[in-house]
């Protein structure tokens, strides 16, 4: 079954290699995966669609909320969301069948971008689904060629992001071990995934 | 306060920082200028024989404290040596930060000598990894590592140092405090489902508590101890929990798993409540999985909470340390008390009494003889010499096995194995690091004859540092655990397994200045391991076992719990 997930990451070196090699270890099957800047050019926004047994989703976002760069990471699966997906279709087309193909195009919203003797060149934005139709459709008419952009999606609900305020460093008195200290800074803890007295919370 | 230093001195300034005292590595042309910066600081440096050996002493020495250990290699070979040990401290949740030589910047991705991807090979045996690109965040990168490494489920945490970083030159203010919106540690556990568990426990007929590497981790041992006595009810620490709860506490019963006792085994198989603490239950743990603790609603503690209902679905979860979830629960225990504790306390009773009776039924109890030398007699002198009081590295194998079952640890971080990745060639080079960390302690290096022969450069650094670790090899003339599966499974076809030209153990030792001997006679072995304690140096002390025994009891892989075998089968008289 296909999970889309939604990722919020800090733009660090390495970040896109830690996310795709979490879902390989893990066999997890990438379907397809997006990623482009945020208005925060530190961050990055990647939406993940992964085949997975849906036992398995929730495992998928723990694994990805792992990541010491991923600020959040959610299931959009069965939430209320958009999902996007972009194709970019050339058709062959013979004379007879032009008007056909233009016709075909525009049932599906696609436009023209390219128009030649040999065929068209169409782009189409819609729900993957609908542009497997789309697709299908048009192999009706011969050879295609198509690049898809994978699916893009952004939550109809806001999410509060939550983020881990800064941490005091040890003081390195020698006697003094660094899990000590450590222990020391974190007894502002916090609660539990359920829990309340989380951290620093951003609205999105 | 600010000055002016080179990358080198400041990666020194941070790691003193962090309290480090100690660390282990292999220099080489990259890290030359960091080595340099080494020369007259007071933070110690302990060259080993391999990097791999680096990575297992840092091990030692974090398994032993629970401070961070450093290790450190040159780029390319040394940093690739390092990977066996990143992912055995990975598997078992290991606090590490490894330091790696790279490339200068400016020759990175051009195949220049020595030039590896450290940082792209390290993902995925990491917590989390570094590149360091410029000298302005590599303070802060340091003491990022430091709380990764330590923070949450501890684990390892590399930094990729390029040379032309430690050769330059910066001004040098301590890092305050470090930021990483994205690392959630979550440490309480929620109030409600932590008073759900005291409930459903009191509530149990057949209650039991099936511990791990968390407890250990963790430092909950007194809050472990404090949960079973409030309840009075059974427990098992697995192999990388013993210790945490005192092997000779009434309340202990076993380890679980493949080579688990009965008591333990079928134990698990029959609570009605399971209350699992700091555990992922492993496949050597549970056996075929579908079939485990079919009657039991678990209760699962952990901080990851990625370990909760990964293989297991839990009854109950609890996302939080496991020190600090007990503490609330044995709370609620004693609060909820009064009104719940006298319901099922009968049940309780004649539970303690099934799993008393399995325990004798079928305990796990050590082997003599006459002629031979068993493993398990060694194990039973290895426990009577160290009192609970010893720390006992091990390798991996028969005798990692047997030691686990018949060595007594009367507290945490005694035992020292490598649990998860079960890597040989781990137990010698882990003494060093914990003979280190603890030079008060009597350290017994146990390993096998495999694994030792993969570890014998450290002896070296043994007779270097003159560090009084005591190897004792469990020479069985085999690869004994590939043996007994091969005796087992594959019609006694024994392929490839057979160690032949062990060296003589007096003259290896005498070879790098230390005393040694080989043991053959039952009658000897006491007064030989005797010796070798109260030797004040090193001690390599070769101990040649009946070479044929299998460690029962077995539950083979893939089977069930309940499938256990207890013992070799009746040997059948074959016809003439
Ligand atoms: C690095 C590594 N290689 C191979 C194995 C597979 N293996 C597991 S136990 C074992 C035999 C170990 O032999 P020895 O050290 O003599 O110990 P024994 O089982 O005889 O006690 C082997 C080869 C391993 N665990 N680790
Ligand atoms: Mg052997």
């Amino acid at each position: 079954m296909l999970q889309v997930i939604s990722l919020l990451l800090e733009n660090k070196p390495g970040a896109l290699m830690r996310v795709t090699g979490v879902l390989t270890a893990r066999g997890y099957n990438i379907e397809s995966l997006t990623v482009a800047g945020t208005l925060d050019p530190e961050l990055s926004r990647m939406t993940i669609v992964v085949d997975v047994d849906p036992t398995l989703r929730a495992q998928v976002i723990k694994q990805m909320n792992k990541l010491v760069n991923v600020l959040q990471a959610v299931d959009l699966t069965d939430s209320r969301a958009v999902v996007r997906d972009l194709v970019l279709v050339r058709v062959r087309a013979s004379l007879d069948m032009r008007t056909a193909v233009l016709k075909e195009a525009e049932i599906f919203n696609a436009r023209v971008i390219d128009s030649s003797t040999e065929g068209f060149a169409l782009e189409a934005t819609d729900d993957p689904e609908k542009l497997n139709e789309f697709i299908q459709v048009m192999r009706s008419y011969g050879d295609i060629e198509v690049t898809r952009s994978g699916a893009v999606a952004v939550s109809l609900e806001s999410k509060k992001l939550r983020l881990q305020p800064p941490i005091p460093t040890p003081l390195g008195s020698r006697d003094r071990t660094s899990a000590e200290a450590l222990r020391a800074v974190k007894t502002g803890a916090q609660t539990g995934r359920d829990g309340e007295t989380a951290v620093e919370v951003i609205e999105e | 306060m600010s000055n002016l230093m080179s990358g080198a001195k400041m990666l020194l300034e941070c790691l003193g920082r962090e309290g480090v005292d100690c660390f282990f590595g292999y220099p080489g042309g990259v890290t030359l200028p960091f080595y340099d910066a080494l020369y007259d600081h007071h933070i110690r440096h302990v060259l080993v024989r391999h990097e791999e050996n680096a990575c297992f002493a840092a091990e030692g020495y974090a398994r032993s404290t629970g401070k961070v250990g450093v290790c450190c290699a040159t780029s390319g070979p040394g940093a690739t040596n390092l990977i066996t040990g990143l992912v055995d401290s990975m598997m078992d949740s290991i606090p590490i930060v490894a330091i790696t030589g790279q490339v200068p910047t400016k020759l990175i991705g051009s195949d220049a000598f020595q030039e590896a991807d450290t940082f792209g090979i390290t993902r995925s045996c990491t917590k989390h990894n570094f590149l360091v690109k410029n000298l302005a965040e590599l303070p802060q990168i340091v003491h990022e590592a430091f709380y990764i490494a330590s923070s949450g489920r501890p684990g390892p945490v590399l930094v990729d140092v390029p040379k032309d970083v430690f050769q330059a030159q910066g001004h040098y203010s301590p890092v305050t405090s470090i930021h990483l919106p994205g690392y959630k540690v979550f440490t309480e556990g929620h109030t409600g489902q932590v008073r759900r568990a005291a409930q459903m426990i009191w509530e149990a007929e057949r209650p039991w508590v099936y511990a791990g590497g968390g407890i250990v981790a963790a430092g909950a041992s007194p809050e472990l101890r404090e949960l079973v006595e409030i309840v009075d009810m059974p427990a098992v620490c697995t192999l990388m929990g013993l210790g945490g709860l005192p092997a000779e506490h009434p309340n202990f019963v076993s380890m679980p798993g493949m080579h688990g006792s009965y008591a333990a085994n079928i134990g698990m198989s029959n609570c009605d409540v399971m209350i699992a603490l700091g555990v992922r239950f492993d496949d050597r743990v549970t056996g075929r999985i579908s079939a485990f603790a079919p009657h039991a609603k678990v209760i699962h503690v952990d901080i990851d909470p990625a370990e909760i209902g990964k293989n297991r679905a839990p009854d109950l979860p609890i996302v939080g340390d496991v020190k600090r979830v007990l503490q609330r629960l044995n709370k609620f225990l004693q609060e909820l008390a009064p009104d719940l504790q006298a319901k099922n306390a009968a049940s309780r009773k004649a539970w303690w009494g099934q799993v008393r009776g399995w325990k004798a039924e079928h305990p796990l109890a050590p082997v003599f003889s006459d002629t031979e030398i068993k493993p398990q007699h060694l194990m039973a002198e290895l426990d009577r010499l160290s009192g609970g009081q010893a720390i006992v590295t091990s390798d991996v194998g028969q005798h990692q096995m047997w030691a686990a079952q018949l060595i007594r640890f009367s507290e945490p971080r005694l035992w020292i194995n490598s649990g998860g990745l079960g890597a040989m060639g781990f137990g010698l080079p882990a003494a060093i690091g914990a003979q280190f960390a603890r030079p008060d302690k009597l350290v017994f290096a146990l390993v096998g004859d495999g694994g030792f022969q993969m570890s014998i450069p450290e002896l070296s650094t043994i007779a270097s540092y003159g560090l009084p670790i005591k190897i004792v090899v469990m020479n069985n003339g085999y690869l004994g655990m590939v043996r007994q599966w091969q005796e087992l499974f594959y019609n006694n076809r024994l392929s490839s397994v057979e160690l032949d030209c062990f060296p003589d153990a007096e003259k290896l030792a005498a070879a790098y200045g230390f005393k040694g001997r080989t043991v053959q006679k039952p009658t000897e072995l006491a007064s030989a391991l005797e010796t070798a304690v109260n030797e004040p140096g090193p001690y390599l002390l070769n101990v040649r076992v009946a070479p044929f025994e299998n460690v029962y009891p077995m539950i083979p892989a893939g089977a069930a719990v309940h499938e256990m075998v207890l013992g070799p089968p009746e040997p059948v008289a074959v016809p003439k």
